[in-house]
């Protein structure tokens, strides 16, 4: 009884300590723990896969610096994977944070890529207030809601957006986002209303409200959080932050595992002795 | 293992700042107080800055001052009505206005004019998000739980299916609120709340992991951008 009197008393602090050796332990000493890819994000990869090369995809990041560690590895993969297969890549923003994070993701992976050219074959159009009047105007034209990109060309003159007019020029959308506006809003305004196919990767705390939308097939792939950008990682043979924070995620989940049985076990004990 | 660090000032403020947030965790403090207000102090700065230019200077202001001396933004036509798709020339006043007429809050004698405005976005997204639910959740949910309880060859995906259908309908039954929920509707409910808690159960997870890559990310930062350990 005295170990779960103790424990009760427990200061939190020793909870925050002993989790923050934890994560760090694997970040510094890697244990390389096996990491298997399930079929939302096999269906993720696959959807890019089936695009035909040369075509125009659309990629609207919709997040903030807040969510850099789960959602900046996919858009890095996901914008790595899209140019190995000569895709033509128009990036949009919804999320005011967003475009200046984004542009320097995009623009550190092109660099691998010596022969793309800003404007070719990506162009950042940057940040749009507005939501989903955004997403339904842009059903009317891409070019009249984003006149400048983000960098302040006038979106006319770039020669990627030559070919581009509204949905119908992409043949797939890909979403990444962290809540509001995000997926939820695509699939609801633009996948459902013009048809194009998409893919989403998204945070942990908002990955399980879009399994229903892979169950309907309204989403062909995703990635949820930081173990689905580290199984895409895993999938397209890159290693990269969000397979390197897998082994401290896998710590850090047995710790709050092993914190809710104790906690649950101290519980019914004082229960019992009350 | 060796350390090189950063030369970059941005990376060092940066990882001051993460240290003055983590020192929350062992008591609120000065250093905590000051990134925080910092924070809210350059996220509000930077999103006037942010829409002034990239919404109201683009999608505003440089139209209409192409539309004031008659050439729009698709020069074909001549005039500040001749408006087209995409070219909306001097009737970007009337948006202009409304934004104007949001800001009449600020004098309680005409505040009731912020009203159109406000009426006016509500109306607008009331719309647009109803359609958006309609299509995009409400038909193609129902749509999609529609399924054969049985495929030849694929005994996974009966068992799948029929968990699937039984967890829809127990569900729905615990929030039928008509009839007590007693005998067999008690039992369906029990169940669906069974459902329910392994559903609130998965999303406790995905929370726990976004919060621990949330700490990962800022020990990665400052073990790699600031301290370089290599």
């Amino acid at each position: 009884m005295w170990l779960a009197t103790w424990l009760s008393n427990l200061d939190r602090r020793w909870l925050f300590l002993v989790m923050g050796v934890l994560v760090l332990e694997p970040l510094l000493f890697p244990l390389s723990l096996p990491l298997r890819v399930t079929p939302p994000v096999h269906g993720f990869a696959a959807a890019i896969d089936s695009v035909p090369a040369g075509s125009t995809v659309l990629m609207s990041c919709d997040y903030d610096p807040a969510s850099i560690p789960e959602l900046v590895p996919m858009t890095r993969t996901a914008f790595r994977h899209l140019l190995s297969r000569r895709c033509k890549i128009v990036i949009t923003c919804l999320w005011s944070g967003g475009p200046g994070l984004v542009d320097s993701v995009t623009s550190e992976v092109a660099r691998e890529f010596p022969d793309r050219r800003y404007g070719v074959d990506w162009v950042n159009l940057g940040y749009k207030s507005g939501n989903e009047a955004v997403m339904v105007l842009m059903g009317q034209g891409i070019r009249n809601v984003f006149p400048r990109d983000f960098r302040g060309n006038a979106v006319a003159t770039l020669p990627i957006m030559r070919s581009v007019r509204d949905y119908t020029s992409f043949p797939l959308l890909v979403n990444i986002s962290a809540g509001y506006p995000g997926t939820k809003e695509w699939v609801q305004q633009v996948q459902a209303r013009f048809h194009l196919p998409m893919v989403a990767g998204v945070t942990a705390v908002s990955a399980p409200e879009f399994y229903p939308y892979l169950q309907s097939h309204q989403l062909r792939g995703m990635l949820g959080g930081m173990a689905g950008a580290a199984e895409y990682e895993v999938a397209r043979g890159e290693k990269g932050t969000a397979s390197k924070g897998m082994d401290a995620q896998s710590l850090g989940h047995l710790f709050v595992a092993l914190c809710i049985v104790v906690g649950n076990v101290v519980s019914f004990l004082q229960r019992r002795r009350s | 293992m060796t350390l090189h660090p950063s030369h970059d000032p941005g990376i060092w403020v940066g990882a001051a700042l993460t240290l003055c947030i983590f020192s929350f965790l062992y008591r609120d403090n000065p250093f905590y107080k000051f990134a925080e207000h910092l924070f809210v102090g350059v996220s509000a700065g930077y999103l006037i800055i942010l829409s002034y230019w990239t919404v109201i200077d683009s999608n505003l202001v440089q139209p209409l001052g192409l539309a004031f001396h008659g050439t729009g933004t698709k020069t074909a036509n001549a005039g500040m009505w001749a408006a087209s798709q995409g070219d909306y020339r001097g009737w970007l006043l009337v948006p202009a206005v409304f934004g104007v007429l949001l800001f009449t809050r600020l004098l309680p004698k005409i505040g009731w004019m912020s009203r159109l405005a406000l009426a006016l976005i509500i109306g607008v997204y009331a719309g647009i998000k109803t359609t958006g639910f309609a299509q995009g959740d409400f038909v193609a949910q129902v749509q999609a739980s529609l399924q054969p309880l049985w495929k030849a060859g694929d005994p996974a995906f009966g068992i799948n299916a029929i968990v699937f259908t039984v967890g829809l309908i127990t569900s729905l039954l615990f929030f039928f609120f008509s009839r007590e929920h007693k005998g067999a509707l008690g039992v369906a409910s029990r169940v669906g709340i069974g459902f329910l808690m392994v559903g609130f159960g998965a999303g406790y997870g995905y929370t726990v992991m976004s919060r621990i890559s949330l700490l990962i990310g800022r020990l990665q930062f400052l073990l790699e951008n600031w301290l370089g350990l290599r």
